[in-house]
């Protein structure tokens, strides 16, 4: 960096408290689809949903049962208390074998109740629990098989959102709208009851209804407004939370807690203040309802109680009526949250769906095969053109042969598109034109097992599992022995840092394997590979992160290992690469040179300037 | 892994409920006094006027009821009786209405400002821990603790406290009032209390051991789901979808026995103590039914009980949404409390001075360090096996202008070197410096300020190229951005970028291609021009051409700091004053390049790997070919 002039060694923001990092955020920045909340009811998401819904129709009608018998025995029990006011009880001519006759109805009414009881809530939270993990397992599996290109957009802890919280608001969903039936039941029975005990004061007790309705009405809204606010900013908290704990190391060596802290606050701030807001809404309607209850209970004491005293109804009734308003709100209160919910739950399954309607681009066709045994171990490229974005190819007019048994080599600067040639052998993606094919067959031709089979990888970032070493090394070949794990280990020059481990193979690797240096992981990543016993091996600057004294040791196992396979390598260190039978130039996405290190030093292209390159700053010595 | 081990968490889980954890949040909720104040106070109020509101309806059936009967009291004075009953029904429902409002309002208001200081100083704590915990804990678990756990802390104070204090002013208001009015239906009335007390209890423990296997079988499952995602590649590149599922679906399945069983025993508890409402409810309609009759108690009376009754039932079948908000809190609270609490192990030493424009004299005298030392909070006690140190009595200066290098096979220690500098680790024996202060008795910030350690595989944001490169410094300008790109050799590709700058990179920068990844951690580190800089084998991915032109771009950047690059290309150190050769954490060769390959060692031997065109470097070709 020229003009070198020395600035403020503190960190900058401790010098300059106060005022906004222009350039700081935290959380992810990838604009999306914030979900809105939709319609209460999509017809196409009930339809689908049912799907999965139908295989526990049989549960399903038992816990349906269940509700309407629970919810006609609750009716039942103020009715059964009139009864005995007005008969048993009645003044003056009271009668105790009755009473007792009825207070034996009641001991079997509540013991119905008590049965639907156990009977729907077992149910529903039976085929809840299914459904919830059968949406995830549904989601899970369409992953495994969407396009990468799909996947490398999609950070991962939008997924985990969509396999976690989406499919509980389904759950959540199904279990309210089982019960919303009930709700329903329970306010059509209480209004049947009412009007049938008495008309007039049935419908003057009724008369608070609409009142009720109104005021929902205006309150709905803006209250549905105030949690999707909350929501949002929870989400958006959530985010930033999850970026602190993966990027905890690049934080602190950057010093930005400070700066990030002071915008978590304001997020967390701002999540606080709108879950407030929300929870004024969700409580400004119990004055409401509890007024409109003791309004109703009035007009019964007033009106009812001066029916009464004119003879005009029953005591019993009256006594009836009181019981009834006192729970009369409670199912309206809760369908109209079911409102909410409903609407909650058709944006989530509308994400759900979302994903599940992700199109498999690179799907295996119905007629892929197996390779044969004896197809010959070839890679090809004819013609490929290939990119990320359209319009902007990575990969232009690619063709190039890989013998069986051959080493091909493919060198060229960074992001000049080696390891995308890579990710077509194993058909990551499909190419714009051209073919690829493997063994003489497109890749897109052949089963996605016999891809996996017959080659194995090294990718150039090496991911591993958490779980013991032995256990990633024999990733694939999950039967591999003892004996072959260590023998792929000390191929790649593994086996000695292992055993030193203080477990050794049963060593637990951290998540992503930071327990163990990166070269190491890289070595752990090539035995993984090497262990797949594959006839083709794909290396992807494997060796990246290792000396060339290792490199090498890895070299001359290899050479034993590589006998009769076919082999494709990346790398950067000439001395890596000027072993193979063949080497590939890429520039800019274009195979620009290809022949053996000799002829190539001897054409003077871009491969002799590298290679020059490589050993200019020892000639000068 | 899970950050507590199986044994300790099993004997904890048997403890049952903790209540020193809900103590504590309790505590906090106290904090905010006035509104519990409030909260506390409307909920008795909201009580009482519950309590009063059968009186009043039995009162006005034995107004209704009463003139049958008695013809001496005038109609008129009966009516205006039952008004009166029904404005002072109007006026309880009101005060309940709104005291009820105030206590939900309230008690959620607590909880969301618990659950907002307990955010914020979790989301504190996890940027303090030091590496070697981070090291140790997934990512998935802190993530469920920020989450779910704090979601589970925060209903403590609205579903459990206010909802305990509702109880018992109903239950106990109540049973003044049922005895006072009939001892014998009242005690009937209150009979399911008792049962529903010992139901909850039970049901409590067995709900909270259930909680905590499905806690963390979900937890395993949600590890298994996002290591899968994130490891994409791998699983398509091993065709392991039939595996991962395979796995997916035994965890998935043990965790669904789980919740069916929880669900079961949730089931059971809350309808049977609704079956004892019903059977108190019975015997009071028997019992009260005979002694109206027999002429004891008025029917007026037996409906204010049975009315009583129905306003007991919610909350005491709430008694079981209770238990799990107790066993929940208990559970969510603890393991919150259990991260808050640690002390991470590398913090400010007391009295520690921030490091003054620093001139970067790097020395490290002496340095061992292993990673199995003991890391933040209590001794993690599981002393793993005799393992050796990483590092062991290494010692090198390098000062401004000057430049280290350092070569060795993987593992040998050279990344922890580079972690110990900014304090990423402390070192187990010998002292690091810089300018001559020990680096533990000067302030974290200012030391990790004057270095900047550029590592291999570097973290980049899910943000804007730009915030990337202006990670360390978010204040800097466009210019200095820019350079800093230049510098790195990415600003040609940047700005061919269709939005230049302002691009997003994926997750971990997915969309970019290894070199370019490589190429943007550089940037970002020598953007906030640190004194010490350390470039972590930070060009294993670069073209030897462009590798050259960052050097050369560098050289008048490094000119004037403390430079260490670890690398194992050897062109990158040629220049270097000093090179150090690690082997399993010892220096065994040091000197400059000229003198390393005069000595003949393992050095030389490296180089002539590296140059050697064709002599006894063989590829995997060539073997090919011999055989
Ligand atoms: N997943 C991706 N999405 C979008 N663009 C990508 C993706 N992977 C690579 N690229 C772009 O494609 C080009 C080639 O990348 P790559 O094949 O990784 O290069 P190489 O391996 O030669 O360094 C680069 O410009 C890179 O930015
Ligand atoms: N976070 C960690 N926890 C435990 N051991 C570690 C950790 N990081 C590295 N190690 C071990 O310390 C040794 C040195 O690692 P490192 O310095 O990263 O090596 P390298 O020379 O390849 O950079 C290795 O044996 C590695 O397994
Ligand atoms: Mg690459």
């Amino acid at each position: 960096m020229s003009g070198d002039a020395p600035r403020q060694p503190l960190p900058p923001h401790l010098g300059r408290r106060g005022r906004r990092a222009p350039l700081a955020v935290v959380g992810s920045q990838v604009s999306y689809e914030e979900e809105m909340f939709g319609a209460a009811f999509d017809g196409v998401v009930v339809r689908r949903f049912w799907g999965f819904v139908r295989p526990y129709r049989r549960l399903l009608a038992v816990a349906v049962v269940g509700v309407v018998i629970f919810t006609l025995t609750q009716v039942m029990v103020p009715l059964l208390v009139r009864y005995a006011v007005d008969h048993a009880m009645a003044e003056g001519s009271g009668e105790v074998a009755l009473l007792r006759a009825i207070a034996l109805g009641f001991l079997a009414v509540v013991s119905v109740n008590y049965a639907s009881n156990i009977t729907q809530e077992l149910m529903v939270g039976r085929i809840a629990g299914h459904l919830l993990f059968d949406l995830r397992r549904a989601m899970y599996r369409h992953l495994q098989d969407v396009s990468l290109g799909f996947m490398d957009k999609t950070e991962v802890g939008r997924l985990m959102s969509r396999l976690q919280g989406d499919v509980s608001a389904l759950q959540e969903f199904l279990e309210t709208s089982i019960f919303a039936i009930g709700d329903f039941v329970l306010l059509l029975g209480i209004v049947t009851v009412l009007l049938t005990l008495d008309v007039r004061l049935g419908l003057l007790t009724l008369a608070v209804v609409p009142a009720l309705l109104l005021v929902r009405l205006v309150w709905l809204p803006r209250a549905r407004a105030a949690f999707l606010r909350a929501r949002e900013t929870s989400s958006a908290v959530n985010g930033a939370l999850a970026e602190n704990v993966h990027g905890v190391r690049a934080i602190q060596e950057m010093v930005r807690e400070p700066v990030n802290y002071t915008l978590f606050e304001d997020k967390a701030g701002e999540n606080l203040r709108s879950h407030m807001v929300a929870s004024r809404y969700s409580n400004a309607m119990v004055p409401v309802v509890e007024l409109l209850t003791g309004a109703a209970m009035a007009v019964v004491v007033v009106v009812g109680g001066s029916m009464v005293l004119d003879d005009a109804l029953p005591l019993g009734v009256m006594v009836a009526f009181l019981f009834y308003v006192q729970r009369f709100f409670d199912p309206i209160r809760s369908l109209t949250l079911q409102y909410s919910i409903m609407q909650r739950a058709m944006a989530s399954g509308q994400r759900i769906f979302e994903v599940l309607d992700v199109p498999v681009d690179v799907r295996e066709r119905d007629s892929a095969q197996d390779l044969a045994p004896d197809a010959g171990a070839s890679i090809e490229f004819r013609d490929v053109t290939f990119g990320y974005e359209p319009g902007r190819p990575v990969l232009e007019r690619v063709s190039f042969r890989v013998e069986p048994g051959e080493t091909v080599a493919l060198v060229g600067p960074t992001g000049s598109g080696k390891t995308s040639t890579m990710a077509l052998v194993k058909r990551f993606y499909d190419v714009w034109e051209g073919q690829v094919l493997v063994g003489g067959h497109d890749v897109r031709e052949l089963t996605r097992r016999t891809l996996g089979r017959n080659i194995a990888m090294v990718l150039q970032e090496p991911f591993l599992f958490s779980g013991t070493i032995a256990d990633n090394i024999r990733y694939q070949k999950t039967e591999a022995s003892q004996a072959e794990v260590e023998a792929a280990a000390r191929a790649v020059g593994a086996h000695d840092f292992i055993m030193r481990l203080p477990h050794g193979y049963d060593t637990e690797l951290d998540q992503r394997g930071t327990n163990i240096s990166l070269g190491q992981r890289q070595l752990v990543s090539f035995a993984r590979a090497l262990v797949a016993d594959a006839p083709i091996l794909v290396l992807d600057e494997a060796t990246a992160n290792v000396d060339s004294y290792t490199e090498r040791q890895i070299q001359r196992a290899l050479a034993r290992l590589l006998e009769g396979r076919t082999a494709m390598v990346i790398a950067h260190r000439l001395a890596t690469v000027r072993g193979a039978d063949r080497i590939l130039v890429l520039q800019d996405g274009k195979l620009i040179e290809r022949g053996n290190h000799d002829e190539l030093v001897a054409h003077g292209g871009l491969y002799a300037r590298l290679y020059r390159l490589n050993h200019a700053s020892f000639d000068d010595l | 892994m899970p950050l507590v081990p199986a044994s300790a968490r099993a004997t904890r889980d048997a403890v049952g409920f903790d209540a020193r954890t809900l103590l504590r949040i309790t505590a906090m909720a106290f904090t905010h006094r006035w509104r519990m104040a409030l909260a506390i106070v409307s909920t008795v109020i909201a009580g009482l006027a519950q309590i009063v509101i059968p009186g009043l309806i039995g009162q006005a059936v034995d107004h209704a009821q009463g003139l049958l009967g008695d013809a001496a009291v005038a109609t008129a004075q009966v009516r205006a009786a039952l008004w009166q009953t029904a404005w002072l029904l109007v006026a309880a429902a009101a005060v309940r209405g709104v005291s009820t409002m105030t206590q939900n309002y309230q008690g959620e208001a607590v909880g969301h400002l618990i659950a907002h200081e307990m955010r914020l100083a979790y989301y504190r704590k996890l940027q303090r821990l030091s590496f070697s915990w981070h090291d140790r804990v997934h990512t998935g678990e802190l993530m469920t603790r920020g989450i779910l756990d704090i979601e589970g802390t925060r209903l403590w104070v609205h579903t459990g406290i206010l909802r305990m204090v509702l109880l018992l002013v109903l239950i106990g208001g109540g049973s003044a009032y049922l005895v006072d009015v009939d001892p014998v239906v009242g005690a009937l009335a209150l009979a399911f209390v008792p049962f529903v007390g010992v139901g909850a209890t039970v049901a409590r423990l067995k709900l909270r051991r259930l909680w905590f296997a499905l806690q963390e079988e979900l937890g395993v499952l949600t590890r298994v789901m996002e290591e899968n995602l994130g490891g994409i590649r791998v699983v398509r590149a091993f065709a392991a979808q039939g595996f991962e599922m395979a796995r997916f679906d035994v965890i998935s399945r043990r965790a669904l026995g789980i919740a069916h069983r929880r669900i079961a025993v949730f089931v059971k508890s809350t309808t049977t103590m609704t079956y004892a409402f019903f059977l108190s409810m019975t015997l009071v309609l028997w019992v009260g039914g005979e002694r109206v009759i027999a002429g004891h108690i008025t029917v007026g009376e037996l409906t204010a009980i049975l009315a009583f009754m129905t306003i007991l039932q919610q909350p005491v079948r709430q008694i079981a949404w209770m238990v799990n908000s107790i066993a929940r809190a208990s559970t969510c609270g603890g393991r919150l409390f259990e991260i808050l609490d640690l002390e991470p192990a590398i913090r400010d030493a007391p009295g520690a001075r921030p490091l003054e424009a620093p001139v970067g004299v790097l020395r490290f005298e002496n340095v061992s360090f292993s990673y199995h030392a003991p890391a933040d909070g209590p001794p993690a006690g599981t002393a793993d096996a005799e393992v050796p140190a990483t590092l062991a009595g290494v010692s090198f200066e390098v000062g401004p202008g000057k430049v280290l290098g350092i070569v060795g096979p993987p593992g040998s220690g050279k990344s922890t070197i580079a972690h110990l500098i900014p304090r990423f680790y402390d070192v187990t024996a010998g002292t690091i410096t810089i300018d001559g202060t020990d680096i533990r008795e000067v302030t974290l910030d200012s030391l990790r300020a004057a270095v900047s350690v550029i590592q291999q595989d570097a973290f980049l944001f899910s943000s804007a190229i730009e915030a990337n490169v202006a990670y360390a410094d978010p204040w800097a300008d466009r210019s200095a951005i820019r350079q800093a790109t230049e510098t790195a050799q990415l600003h040609q590709y940047v700005s061919q970028l269709p939005d230049g700058y302002g691009t997003l990179v994926g997750e971990r920068g997915v969309s970019l291609s290894g070199g370019q990844r490589q190429r943007l951690a550089i940037a970002r580190g020598i953007l906030p021009q640190s004194r010490v800089i350390v470039f972590d084998d930070s060009m294993a991915a670069v073209d030897a051409g462009t590798e050259r032109r960052i050097r050369e771009e560098l050289a008048e950047f490094t000119g004037s700091r403390a430079t260490i690059i670890i690398a194992h290309r050897l062109s990158s150190l040629r220049h270097a004053d000093e090179i150090l050769f690690l082997e399993a954490g010892r220096v065994v060769e040091r000197g400059d390049h000229a003198a390393l390959i005069a000595s003949g060692g393992r050095y030389a031997e490296l180089h002539a790997l590296q140059t050697d065109p064709l002599g006894h470097t063989v590829g995997p070709g060539t073997q090919e070919r011999e055989s």
